[in-house]
């Protein structure tokens, strides 16, 4: 079960021949991939792509109509090797993960891929995660391209530009015999708007119909003499193949006026920026009508020389926009021009800034000066001498806090680190590494928890060279998500064959969490399509491993703790795993929550659990927040003149974990917490039973309070009046 | 919408007037606020009223709690595909939605919201951040300075706590968001045709739109004051019940607290129901003595500050956080029925105490002779501490344990013998003592001293760290004592003990007042 359920988007899905679609650019290329006849698709979630996934997982039904196969893979270079099928076969494949650190992953059958070859299109699409809002390495995964020569696409970011771009790139991979990578950068998957449909397209040849008459070709294969042949056939056959398709079919486009002194030269994705940055100069229309040429590369790899000197000439400048770096492409450019003497001058990072994301101001600043220099003629007059005086706006830079993601309200992890900290607190500062997933969060206040993250399911490997004994053991940190993608063989496996004496913790929260909440073999819900419930210590027992712990309530800090302490001190010697066990409580709360409402509904009982501060008891250290950071549990100024500090409080959107309670509780902070359960529809018996024991209480209470001076609080007097 | 004005004096080329039209709209909110539904609600309007539209987002991890922003843009149907941005730009923004009211601080940091065309459209509800909260003190952002900026920077402004509005009417933030928007007039749609996008969508319909109806009016009112402070207790007495006998006494009581100068009043008639409210009325007699005493040393041309500041930090003295207290403020009815009424509670409802008593906590219950002796031998308090230090979850909705507490409660007829009574007397005696030995020669740093008492709060360790810092901060002022500027190194000192759970800052204040404060090679 993903974080959503995409069963509406998946009607989208089979809109044919008319009909317009409207929704995000990530759907808009799944549905592509049907019109194009795929045969296979697979992936590994992330975001930006996670919805290409999660949509395909929901619509297993069209698929099978269709006699595509859908396969969630294991990991980014599982999926890639995936593409094998268009090795042979002519079948058209696609797959998808996240750049940079997915392609990464993936480079090994990448690079095998593009030396063997594809018969089939074979397309890998790439969610380039750069930029405000990427939680990853700032890189590129251009350079995968270059190194292995399989051909880049970067399209413009419009619906039915990336639309497009998906049947050119299977096109283009079956004309030059190359895979074909297509990057999506974030807020081009995320961005809306619409495209005409076409009828979704049957595989010509489905995987099942391959795997009755199987073939084989040992040319293929990455063995010498082979390989040596593949290189040579990269560079005088596939490339040339592609260079001459790009160029007959226009994949790349020349926009604006033909004869101009000056031009820019655009990836596809920072198309739009750039025709912003023009508008605002008063060089573009509201269509993106341009006074200033635009060299369009919707392939960024392989750039075509003669296409590109074509649009240089006549030209005095030209100004390439490239985001990221290194400037490959400026590179690639400047030694074209330099071969053919061309006189045009050349600008790209000398004015755009070499790293960072090119946002509206920079695309601005960047293309003005540009211009500025060499076609100052073009601007308008009052760009050249503006006469607005910038506003003076106080300085919010001391003011307005940072504000991080973090552990969501009632997250199972929170304990862990709550615990982590805490036996810190007793035995010192340890050596800790962090994996890729929610558990990182931990790595940033209040738990400042390991300080290192290596890769995904890397977090045991990164801490190898700890792993022989010392002072104090070291800890890693692995997600189930990052357990089963690598941790189990390069991590756990490697901790047992070298007599690791370290510690490995396994957050198991039942999905791929940071991701969205999908399914993994240990995830606890039952799948149709999917083999789950297979739980991590068995896996991990099955490898070597002879000390492990599991915990299946993670909320339970003292045991968390106590098993932290026996890992840290016993006198075990081998690899120790401590597997913590509670369910994401995202996905919980999306899970329950409608049933719960349900069963109040229809008068069955329901226990409603949430936390709460005695106001009068706290008295506002705020130690409690220093072992939790949960969103529910924050701070309320009380209007009592006696009272310096804000105190603890809990809002509304408390669900209840019991983390406060529990932490209250281990490191022995304070009585303010309290548990209030609420029943929803009692039995007889249970209504009987505590109309006794409230009677008593009240009882008591008013003997007591009979007896004593009683202040009202305001509350209560205005409740009273 | 003026977009134009900025580049329409153009030299020459294409100044396309319909550039003008597109409207540029940034939600600046916190991951899991909804935004995505409010995105989704405006493209939603767009498109049905004759608008091309485009929204973008980067969820992604963003959306665990983090800051994120959403971005939107539309334009009249033109006969074509309008190149629309992905991002917003500076001083490029029309509308800004801020869900949030630091965040609608980081839209105006990063130049989303500009006086010539921005409408800066903020919910003034405060969601803290982890930085701002784990601060042992007070480390909560000043929202004043963020509606002082948005005052210059928006061209219309419309601030009002949105959060709660939605809240109110069952329903989220989102909702009331979009009926801010409504109301703000900047977009070119009737208020109906918002409302059929809330239609359309088709989930919690009818509380959306009653929290959408909210949000518009609070528009019409444009900015709402700062959240006025509730009016100061009122001049008469707390109300208060009881016997008829205690009550003409806590009266009696009253008119001492009348007779001192005015800015003491009003803390010493707090402090007073504290302290009564914690032992008893002869307490609060006790109480009145210590600050009447404390006002003999003052003077009407200080404004009677160190009479004002002893009022409080006495109360907070002598009303210690002991098992007693908490055991006595668990137990009581008006506790119970207003978390009744917090949880919503009906016929029944479950509530678990999580205490967890240390043997020390204990023991200083104890007569405080009997009390000592145990504390003497570490032996002796590590095995009884092992006796009783656990964690107990205590239902005090159950009269079994109810009653523990109760009983617990009852020790404080018997409370100002007891060993904690006797080391908290002890202790406020030297502070005040030293405070007050200070009024004489400088009075700013008698002032100072009493408010040192802010660093003891919190139960076991934290108490422990709060006593430790109290102690070396009154250590540190001993050193500039005599010096023209010891109380604001006095101050300086407290604030730094505050700020940070392991005493960092302080280590580096006390370290700065020992290089100037101490001789050459002592």
């Amino acid at each position: 079960m993903a974080e959503r359920s995409f069963k509406a988007e998946v009607e989208h899905l089979r809109k044919g021949d008319g009909d317009t679609f409207t929704g995000e650019g990530i759907l808009a290329l799944t549905k592509a991939l049907l019109e194009n006849g795929v045969g296979y698709v697979g992936g590994y979630q992330g975001a930006p792509i996670s919805h290409l996934m999660d949509v395909l997982a929901d619509a297993q039904d069209l698929l099978g109509e269709l006699g595509v196969r859908y396969e969630a893979n294991a990991s980014e270079a599982a999926a890639a090797a995936m593409l094998a099928a268009s090795v042979h076969y002519p079948i058209r494949g696609a797959v998808t993960f996240k750049g940079a650190v997915g392609v990464n992953v993936a480079s090994d059958a990448l690079a095998n891929l593009a030396s063997s070859g594809v018969t089939g299109g074979a397309l890998i699409i790439v969610g380039e995660d750069y930029g405000e809002g990427s939680s990853i390495m700032q890189e590129r995964s251009h350079a995968f391209a270059m190194k292995s020569q399989f051909w880049l696409l970067d399209p413009r970011p419009n619906l039915p530009s990336i639309v497009k771009s998906v049947g050119d790139g299977f096109a283009l991979s079956e004309a030059s015999n190359t895979p074909v990578m297509m990057m999506v950068r974030i807020r081009c998957c995320h961005v809306t708007g619409q495209f005409a449909t076409r009828d979704n397209q049957r595989p010509p040849l489905t995987v099942r119909d391959a795997l009755s008459e199987p073939r084989k070709d040992f040319s293929r294969v990455v063995l010498p003499p082979m390989s040596y042949q593949h290189e040579q056939d990269k560079v005088k056959n596939r490339w040339p193949a592609a260079e001459t398709f790009i160029r007959e079919n226009g994949l790349n486009e020349v926009l604006g006026p033909d004869r101009a002194k000056v031009g820019i030269v655009v990836q596809g994705g920072m198309y739009n920026g750039v025709i912003r940055a023009l508008q605002r100069l008063g060089l573009a229309d509201i269509h993106g009508q341009t006074e200033v040429p635009l060299y369009v590369l919707n392939v960024t790899y392989p750039l075509v020389s003669s296409e590109f000197l074509e649009f240089c000439e006549g030209k005095d400048a030209v100004l390439v926009v490239e985001e990221g770096q290194p400037e490959f492409i400026e590179q690639q450019l400047a030694t074209y021009l330099y071969r053919a003497k061309a006189p045009v001058a050349m600008h790209g990072k000398d004015i755009f800034p070499m790293a960072g994301e090119y946002t509206g101001q920079v695309m601005l600043d960047s293309i003005e000066s540009f211009l500025r220099q060499a076609a100052p003629d073009l601007l308008p007059g009052q760009v050249l001498a503006p006469n607005e005086p910038a506003p003076e706006i106080p300085d919010l830079s001391q003011t307005v806090p940072i504000r991080p993601p973090g552990f969501c309200t009632g997250c199972p992890e929170r304990p862990i680190f709550a615990a982590l900290k805490l036996v810190q607190q007793d035995l010192g500062q340890h050596q800790i590494s962090g994996d890729i997933g929610c558990h990182l969060f931990a790595a940033l206040p209040p738990f400042e928890v390991g300080g290192q993250t290596m890769g995904y399911g890397l977090g045991p490997a990164s801490n190898a060279a700890f792993d022989g004994g010392g002072a104090r053991r070291a800890i890693s940190i692995l997600g189930d998500g990052g357990f089963w993608h690598n941790g189990l063989s390069s991590s756990i496996g490697n901790m047992v064959y070298n007599k690791s004496d370290s510690v490995a913790v396994i957050v198991d929260n039942f999905y791929s969490a940071a991701t969205g909440g999908q399914d993994i073999p240990s995830s606890r819900a039952s799948n149709p399509s999917k083999a789950t419930n297979n739980p991590i210590a068995k896996a991990v027992r099955g490898v070597g491993v002879k000390w492990v712990r599991e915990i299946d309530r993670t909320y339970d800090v003292p045991q968390m703790r106590k098993v932290f302490e026996e890992a840290l001190t016993t006198d075990y010697k081998g690899p120790k795993v401590i597997i913590a066990s509670s369910e994401c409580m995202l996905n919980r709360q999306r899970r329950e929550k409608p049933q719960k409402a349900k069963a109040v509904k229809e008068g069955r009982r329901v226990e409603a659990p949430r936390f709460g501060v005695d106001e009068d008891i706290c008295t506002g250290d705020h130690a409690c927040i220093r072992l939790s950071g949960c969103p529910s549990l924050g701070l309320k100024k009380l209007d009592d003149p006696l009272r310096d500090d804000p105190i603890a409080h809990i809002d509304h959107t408390c669900v209840g974990c019991g983390n406060c309670g529990e932490v209250a509780d281990a490191a022995i902070l304070c009585p303010s917490f309290y548990e209030a359960r609420v029943v929803h529809n009692p039995g007889g018996f249970e209504r009987w039973r505590k109309g006794v024991a409230a009677r008593a209480i009240g009882w008591l209470q008013r003997r007591r309070e009979e007896r004593r001076l009683v202040f009202l609080d305001q509350s209560q007097i205005e409740a009273a009046e | 919408m003026n977009v134009q004005t900025k580049t329409a004096p153009l030299a020459a080329r294409t100044p396309d007037q319909r550039l003008g039209g597109i409207i540029k709209l940034a939600i600046m909110a916190v991951g899991g606020q909804g935004g995505g539904v409010l995105t989704n609600w405006i493209e939603a309007l767009a498109r049905e009223n004759g608008y091309d539209c485009q929204a973008t987002s980067v969820a992604g991890v963003a959306q665990r709690t983090g800051a994120t922003i959403y971005y939107i843009e539309m334009a009249p149907l033109s006969g074509g595909m309008p190149i629309f941005s992905l991002a917003p730009s500076g001083g490029d923004v029309d509308v800004l939605i801020a869900a949030e009211m630091m965040e609608a601080g980081r839209a105006i940091m990063r130049g989303f919201v500009t006086p010539d065309r921005t409408t800066l459209i903020a919910s003034t509800h405060r969601m803290l951040a982890v930085s701002e909260k784990m601060v042992p003190g007070d480390g909560i952002a000043d929202p004043e300075e963020v509606r002082a900026a948005a005052e210059i920077a928006a061209k219309t402004l419309i601030m009002a706590d949105l959060d709660t509005l939605a809240t109110r009417q069952g329903s989220v933030i989102s909702a009331s968001l979009f009926g801010a928007l409504a109301g703000s007039g900047a977009l070119p749609f009737p208020r109906e045709a918002y409302e059929a996008a809330i239609r359309a969508s088709g989930k919690g319909v009818e509380a959306s739109l009653r929290a959408f109806a909210a949000g518009f009016e609070a528009a019409e009112r444009g900015v709402e004051p700062a959240q006025v402070p509730e009016a100061p207790p009122s001049p008469t007495a707390p109300m208060v019940t009881g016997p008829k006998g205690l009550v003409a006494q806590w009266e009696a009581l009253l008119t001492r607290v009348q007779a001192l100068p005015g800015p003491a009043q009003e803390m010493a008639r707090a402090g007073l129901r504290k302290v009564v409210d914690f032992q008893d009325i002869a307490y609060g007699a006790e109480y009145l003595d210590r600050v009447e005493a404390v006002l003999a040393l003052d003077s009407a041309e200080q404004g009677h500050e160190l009479t004002k500041e002893a009022a409080k930090y006495i109360a907070n003295a002598m009303a210690y956080d002991d098992v007693i207290r908490v055991a006595d403020l668990k137990t009581r009815s008006a506790r119970f029925a207003r978390i009744r009424q917090q949880m919503n509670a009906g016929e029944v409802m479950q509530l678990t105490e999580y205490l967890h008593p240390r043997g020390a906590e204990i023991v200083s219950l104890f007569p405080a002779r009997l009390g000592a002796w145990f504390e003497r031998s570490e032996r002796r308090m590590a095995r009884f501490d092992r006796l009783v230090n656990k964690g107990r979850r205590l239902r005090t909705d159950g009269l079994r344990g109810f009653v523990q507490l109760y009983i617990i409660g009852m020790l404080k007829k018997r409370r100002r013998g007891n060993l904690r009574h006797r080391t908290e007397m002890a202790h406020m005696t030297r502070w005040l003592d030293t405070g007050l030995g200070r009024a004489g020669s400088d009075y700013a740093l008698a002032v100072e001293t009493l408010r040192c008492r802010r660093l003891i709060k919190g139960y076991s360790d934290t108490h422990a760290r709060g006593l430790s810092k109290f102690d070396r901060v009154m250590a540190a002022i001993a050193l500039v004592e005599g010096r023209q500027d010891a109380a604001d190194w006095a101050r300086r000192l407290r604030e730094a003990a505050l700020s940070d759970e392991e005493g960092k800052a302080l280590d580096g204040a006390i370290q700065t007042v020992r290089s100037f404060a101490e001789p050459e090679g002592a």
